[in-house]
């Protein structure tokens, strides 16, 4: 009886090895990585096909996609890292349309020299994260650039979700006299990121909170079908997001510094560097808005899920052909909160 | 925030804006410029001119040091950064100040240009010193504020023999630039701007003291009350000027006492002596050349000045025709009154200097205040 060998592979060194030009060259390496690494860790039915894609049922109802790419540098911070981060990042852009997220992929762009370890800490981190999230990663792509091409690992993902018949969540449905609420704590993210790049180097209690936040709108959407609108504030803070919304709505936003949520620590970290935490980058917080007549129910929904326990309802929208959203701040006058111009840059005296 | 909190408190501010609405006297008018971009900024951010009473309305000055800066200047740091070797090294604000044909460090950046962001004059230095093989130029602006620290990196390149560092000076001097306002025609003779008040800088005055205003307060008869950055301070500040002038007094006060002492900070002002000579004269923006109003680095330090390293050109370039930050520097005219305001120029297409810096007028009357102009047209 003769017997087929497997041929030996010397395993993967995911300790001290690095990422080489062949780890992106379609042959036996890439094969390797794929199957040592991004295998054994999303490992799920569509993947164990080996196919070049992902095959499933359409399901009932309308289908959203969306997609989100990732280059957050430095790679780790406290309280998450770019793998965690990709997948919340592309659940929650799904999930602000009120969809259940079912499916992402992802697509890596790896610079050569990165070590596997660091690597296998991103994958094993997307890994959790999409398994809490309940969203399976089941396609993906790998390239390898020269050193000096990219900064380590970019990461793409894309995601696809239904919609529940009967919610209709879209950034034009702001109408005058509706309720503006925040899930949590604003600045988070944005400043545990700035405490850590090598410039700015002070210690701060201060973690990013990257979530994923369809746990949360599913809450909210069964309290209140109705809600108009739902966006998460990342890149350009809450002050962003509420100039899109405006925009997008035709309408003007007043909200009351008083009642907007910001921890003590972001605040005095904003002060230092001159930033303002409405400008700030959050990744699992969102801002929703709906008729006055409903807000407390989506309060209550938001305070009862652990992602919403410090929500609040922050301002309302008005008319306003100019489409400004103002704030009347603490201190008793009134301002603009305007677009974000260019980078926030320290003032210099 | 402890210490910063109790300086934003929304209760104490409607207090104190009842007591100013007391004191200002219902028959006249009260015109106060706050010289500091900062303060223009805190007045802005926190809504200030909306908590005071009709009759009293604040001028905002130049004392933003990205503002006053002259085209020319600009285009002398875009020259340098565009040296072959070259690393110029530069506070943020600066980088989008349009100089010549709209180039900016950040377009001159674009185009192949080693110009770095820094956020103090050391982080310059350290360039300098891990990048041996290459000529590091630190743009240095700035009021008596950021003085010091240039003098710091100047001694310390002296000192560690650094041949590849050097300073771009244009440190400018504030009692001078008061000085200027107060004589040009439209405040001294057509009282085109009646200017009955100065709130005096938070940060310079730690530095200088609050005695270099003494002479201008009592030869011009002017108030002058030195006030901290948040708003309380400002509104306590407005307070006390209406005050002097109900009581026909021209003195220096100190409202920022938890920081201006008389006589300032006598280190730092021993170091910037050491480094620094004043320039006869230095052009500014919206004031044109004033006399004694600049500083230069002195003759010991010329290796490490880059205006002897370099052949830099003297560039003299005009502003735009229709922008009117000069006029805005000076007082006499409200950013809203500029033809250029919020359609040519805007903080993303800044044409003059003002729209540039957060600290500038029109910038911070953009960012937070633009819902007041009456039929303004959002973009």
């Amino acid at each position: 009886m003769s017997q087929v060998r497997k041929d030996y592979v010397r395993p993967l060194d995911l300790k001290h090895g690095r990422v080489d030009m062949t780890h992106g060259s379609g042959g036996r390496a890439m094969a390797q990585l794929i199957d040592e690494l991004f295998m054994a860790a999303f490992d799920n039915e569509f993947l164990r096909q080996m196919n070049d894609q992902a095959r499933f049922l359409p399901p009932a109802g309308r289908m959203v996609m969306a997609t989100d790419s990732h280059v957050v540098s430095p790679l780790f911070f406290s309280g998450g890292d770019i793998g965690c981060l990709s997948v919340h990042g592309t659940v929650n852009d799904v999930a602000m349309s009120g969809a259940q997220p079912l499916y992402l992929s992802a697509g890596f762009i790896l610079e050569e020299g990165f070590p596997l370890a660091d690597l296998k800490r991103i994958v094993e981190s997307m890994a959790n994260a999409a398994q809490e999230a309940g969203v399976p990663i089941v396609t993906g792509d790998t390239k390898v650039v020269e050193q000096g091409k990219g900064d380590g690992v970019f990461i793409t993902t894309t995601g696809v979700g239904v919609v529940p018949d009967g919610v209709d969540i879209s950034g034009h449905r702001a109408r005058a006299g509706d309720a503006i609420l925040v899930s949590g704590f604003l600045g988070d993210h944005g400043v545990a990121i700035m405490a850590q790049r090598e410039e700015l180097a002070f210690d701060l209690p201060i973690r990013s909170d990257t979530a994923a936040l369809h746990g949360l709108v599913a809450a909210m959407v069964e309290a209140v079908p109705d809600i108009h609108c739902l966006r998460d504030p990342t890149r350009g803070g809450l002050a962003t997001t509420l100039n899109e919304l405006a925009l997008q709505s035709r309408a003007g936003m007043v909200i009351r510094e008083a009642d907007l949520p910001v921890r003590e620590e972001v605040r005095a970290a904003c002060e230092f560097l001159g930033l303002d935490p409405l400008y700030v980058a959050n990744e699992g917080k969102l801002v929703a808005i709906c008729a006055p007549e409903h807000a407390e129910a989506l309060l209550t929904a938001m305070r009862s899920h652990p992602l919403g326990a410090a929500a609040a309802i922050v301002g309302e929208v008005i008319e306003d052909p100019h489409h400004f959203v103002q704030m009347e701040t603490a201190f008793g006058g009134r301002r603009i909160v305007d677009w974000l111009t260019g980078e926030q840059l320290p003032r210099i005296c | 925030m402890k210490y910063i909190d109790e300086f934003r408190d929304g209760a104490l501010a409607r207090k104190l804006a009842a007591d100013i609405a007391r004191e200002a006297d219902p028959r006249r008018r009260y015109a106060f410029m706050e010289f500091c971009g900062g303060h223009t900024h805190a007045i802005s951010r926190y809504g200030v001119e909306d908590l005071l009473p009709p009759n009293v309305r604040m001028v905002h000055g130049p004392g933003c040091p990205v503002c006053v800066l002259p085209v020319g200047r600009i285009q002398a740091a875009i020259w340098l950064a565009q040296q072959p070797g070259v690393i110029l090294c530069s506070y943020g604000d600066m980088l989008r100040v349009p100089g010549d044909n709209g180039l900016s460090l950040l377009k001159a950046k674009a185009n192949g240009a080693d110009v770095r962001m820094v956020y103090s004059s050391m982080d310059a230095l350290k360039i300098a010193r891990d990048n041996p093989g290459r000529e590091v130029v630190f743009f240095a602006i700035g009021f008596e504020t950021t003085t010091p620290p240039t003098a710091v990196v100047l001694q310390q390149a002296r000192a560690l023999g650094l041949g590849n560092f050097s300073v771009f000076c244009n440190h400018v001097l504030t009692p001078a630039a008061i000085q200027a306002i107060l004589e040009s025609p439209e405040v001294s003779t057509l009282g085109t701007v009646p200017l009955d008040g100065f709130i005096g800088p938070a940060h310079v005055s730690t530095v200088i003291g609050s005695r270099p205003y003494e002479p201008f307060a009592a030869n011009n008869h002017k108030p002058v009350v030195i006030s901290g950055f948040e708003p309380l301070d400002v509104m306590q500040s407005i307070l006390m000027l209406a005050r002097q002038v109900n009581e026909g007094r021209a003195e220096v006060e100190n409202e920022f006492t938890r920081a201006v002492s008389r006589d300032g900070n006598r280190k730092a002002q021993a170091l910037v002596e050491e480094v620094f000579e004043l320039r006869e004269s230095f052009e500014w923006r919206g004031l044109g050349r004033v006399p004694q109003s600049a500083l230069r680095i002195r003759e010991e330090f010329a290796p490490w000045d880059a205006e002897c390293r370099f052949p830099v050109p003297e560039f003299s370039i005009a502003d735009h025709k229709a922008c009117e930050c000069g006029a805005i520097l000076r007082g006499v005219k409200h950013p809203r009154e500029c033809k250029l305001f919020g359609n040519v120029c805007t903080p993303e297409n800044p044409v003059g200097s003002c729209m540039v810096s957060s600290e500038g007028a029109c910038a911070a009357y953009y960012t937070y205040g633009r819902f007041r102009q009456p039929g303004f047209v959002a973009g």
